[in-house]
Order: C-alpha cells, then structure tokens, then sequence
C-alpha cells in the first residue's frame, strides 16, 4: 500500500483539492464586487458624411473628436487578470430599436496604469449607422463599459456612471 | 506474463462480481452523461462548457482554458458580450466579442464580432457573403471563466493515441478495481 504509485497518486489527488479549493475561494471573495466607477467622456467637432462602408452599401458615418477620464484603479484586485475596456455609441433609429457600435477599445492588463486621461483618442473602429440615419441624430449616447477577466470567476460587463449624449448636425459634410 | 497480471485478476472474480464492476463501469458513464444533459437544461445552451482552441482572444483566454456558457432566448445579447457561435461549413465553434450590434423593433438581432488579438473583425471568418451574425448562430454566451482545465483535452485532440491510452486505463481501473 505504500508503493511509491500510491503515494504520488495521494500527493497529486491534494495538490488538486487544494488548487481547486484555492481557485473557489479566489472566485467567492470578489464574486460580488460592483466594479463601478465614475467616467467621464468628452467629444467636439460631430460631423455626419454619406459614405460607404468597405462592402458597398450606402451608410451614414459619424466623425468627432473623443477624451476620456476614468480611475479604474479600485477595480483591480487579486481575481482581475485585465479589463477589457470599450466605448459604445448607442441609438434608436428609423430602422433598428437599437444600435450599439463600439467605437474604441483598450485592454488594460494587471499592473498597467489604471488612472486613465486620454485627451485624444483616435476612434478605432469605423462609426457607421445601419442604414442612413445619424444626420441630425440628436440622441447618440456615449458610454464607457468594460468587461473584467478574472483569473478565475465571472465574467461581469459594467457600464462606467456618467455618459454623455451626442448630436450630428442636419447637414452632411462633404 | 507479468503485464496480464489484471487478466488473472479478472479471472479470480466471480460471476457476480465481475457483473456488479460492469454495472459500476455504466454507472459512472451515465451519471457523466446526465450531468451534461443537465446541465444542457439549465444553462438553455447546447454546450455549457466549451474550450478555447485558439489564441485569438489573448490575453483574456489562452488555449485551453475553460468558459461555462448560458444561452438563454429573453437574455438580449449586447455589444462587449463574449459570444461562441457557429458558421456554416465549419465544424469548430469560435469564441469572440461582438463589436456591434442592430436590433429592430420585434427583437431580430444582426451583429458583428472580432476576437480581441486580431487586428480585424470577423467578416473574413463567416460564410462568403455573410455580413452579420444572427442568434441562431450563438451557442452560448461567455459567463464564467477557469484557466488551465481544458488543456488535458486538447492534449487528446493532437494526440489520439494518449486519449486512447487514457480511456482504457480508465476503463479496466473501474473494472478490475475493488474496494
């Protein structure tokens, strides 16, 4: 009974138990963070084009320029491996109760500096409209999300508090 | 013949009791089994729990690491989300994130999806001339997430062999184990 296969198979079989033990207590201890924080996003200079998207339909784009602040910092704790952070424009249009179309993201990993005051952010993906609504849109709302990777855990989605709301003029810009 | 030693083992056991490991042996697939199934159930997805197979989501999700999924119809799928879907003509589902999204009036959902380290969105991955993903196309919906786990599978994928070495071990264990 004590052949060194029987004791190898116990050392294993503990080691397992207390990884996984280990791994459930990670999870419960922030399994019921908010993560919230306060944001603040900052745009100028909204201009509307007739455009085409790279597959050939007719959409409407919108242009501004964009900031950002927000303090993650309290976010980060033993079970954050990294945020996943995106800006979301969100609409009602003519054709769809809602649009959601991220316009930027960041991946902020462990460690990395968390105080976040962007002056200019280059919007990263192209904001096109499904259709050819956004000229004189005037309920365009600006938010911050992020979604935090835990080293094991959930996987929560939380939208940052304070968005801003955006207008296109009624004019294209050529 | 010292290696069939577990063959005389066999042997040594009666009818009956040879009868009750068998019994045994299906007890333990069928209880696998139900627990799959169950859990198939209650998380409405058709597998709750996937393995990522490729690095396109690094550094949130390396191979191998495990995501339990939900897939529940009256939850609205929303931009940010970590979806797994499937695309026509290929076996393998992929895991991303949905970049953007457009939802009419009575709830037809398109949206769009792009892994987190590739440089591009998702276009290029579905069916030629496919534009948007729809919610048939979803498997599930990433809700919890565990390192590591997946890697003994994915080790039986590039290597049958060990999966079979791993079954049989298995397998006469349960057979000629006795407590």
């Amino acid at each position: 009974m004590n052949s060194v296969l029987s004791r190898a198979n116990t050392i294993f079989a503990f080691t397992l138990s207390v990884l996984a033990f280990l791994t459930f207590s990670c999870f419960m201890t922030t399994a019921f963070n908010t993560n919230a924080a306060n944001i603040t996003v900052r745009t100028s200079d909204h201009i509307v084009k007739s455009a085409f998207t790279p597959y050939g339909a007719r959409a409407d784009r919108g242009f501004f320029s964009l900031g950002l602040k927000a303090d993650l910092e309290q976010i980060f704790n033993w079970n954050v491996k990294q945020l996943f952070l995106y800006i979301t424009a969100e609409y009602e249009s003519e054709n769809n109760k809602l649009n959601q179309v991220v316009i930027w993201d960041k991946i902020i990993p462990r460690g990395a500096k968390s105080n976040l005051d962007l002056k200019t952010i280059k919007i990263k993906y192209p904001f096109f409209d499904d259709g050819q609504t956004l000229k004189g849109k005037d309920n365009v709302t600006l938010t911050l999300s992020w979604n935090v990777i835990p080293n094991a855990g959930l996987l929560p989605r939380i939208v940052g508090t304070g968005n801003t709301v955006i207008s296109f003029p009624n004019e294209y810009t050529r | 013949m010292a290696s069939f030693d577990f063959l005389d083992e066999v042997r040594r056991m009666n009818k009956r009791q040879l009868f009750y490991q068998v019994l045994n042996f299906g007890m333990i697939v069928s209880s696998a089994l139900m627990i799959w199934k169950g859990l198939m159930v209650v998380t409405a997805s058709e597998s709750p729990i996937v393995v990522v197979l490729s690095g396109s989501m690094e550094p949130a999700f390396f191979r191998g690491d495990l995501l339990f999924l939900t897939n529940h119809q009256d939850d609205p799928i929303r931009v940010g989300e970590i979806v797994v879907f499937k695309i026509e003509g290929r076996d393998i589902p992929i895991v991303h994130r949905v970049l953007r999204l457009h939802e009419k009036e009575n709830g037809d959902v398109k949206f769009l999806t792009k892994g987190d380290n590739n440089m591009v969105d998702d276009r290029g991955l579905y069916a030629p001339g496919q534009l948007w993903l729809e919610r048939k196309d979803v498997v599930g919906r990433a809700r919890g997430y565990v390192p590591y786990i997946g890697m003994v599978t994915i080790l039986m994928n590039d290597y049958p062999k060990f999966k079979y070495l791993v079954l049989a071990g298995l397998g006469i264990f349960v057979l000629i184990h006795r407590e």
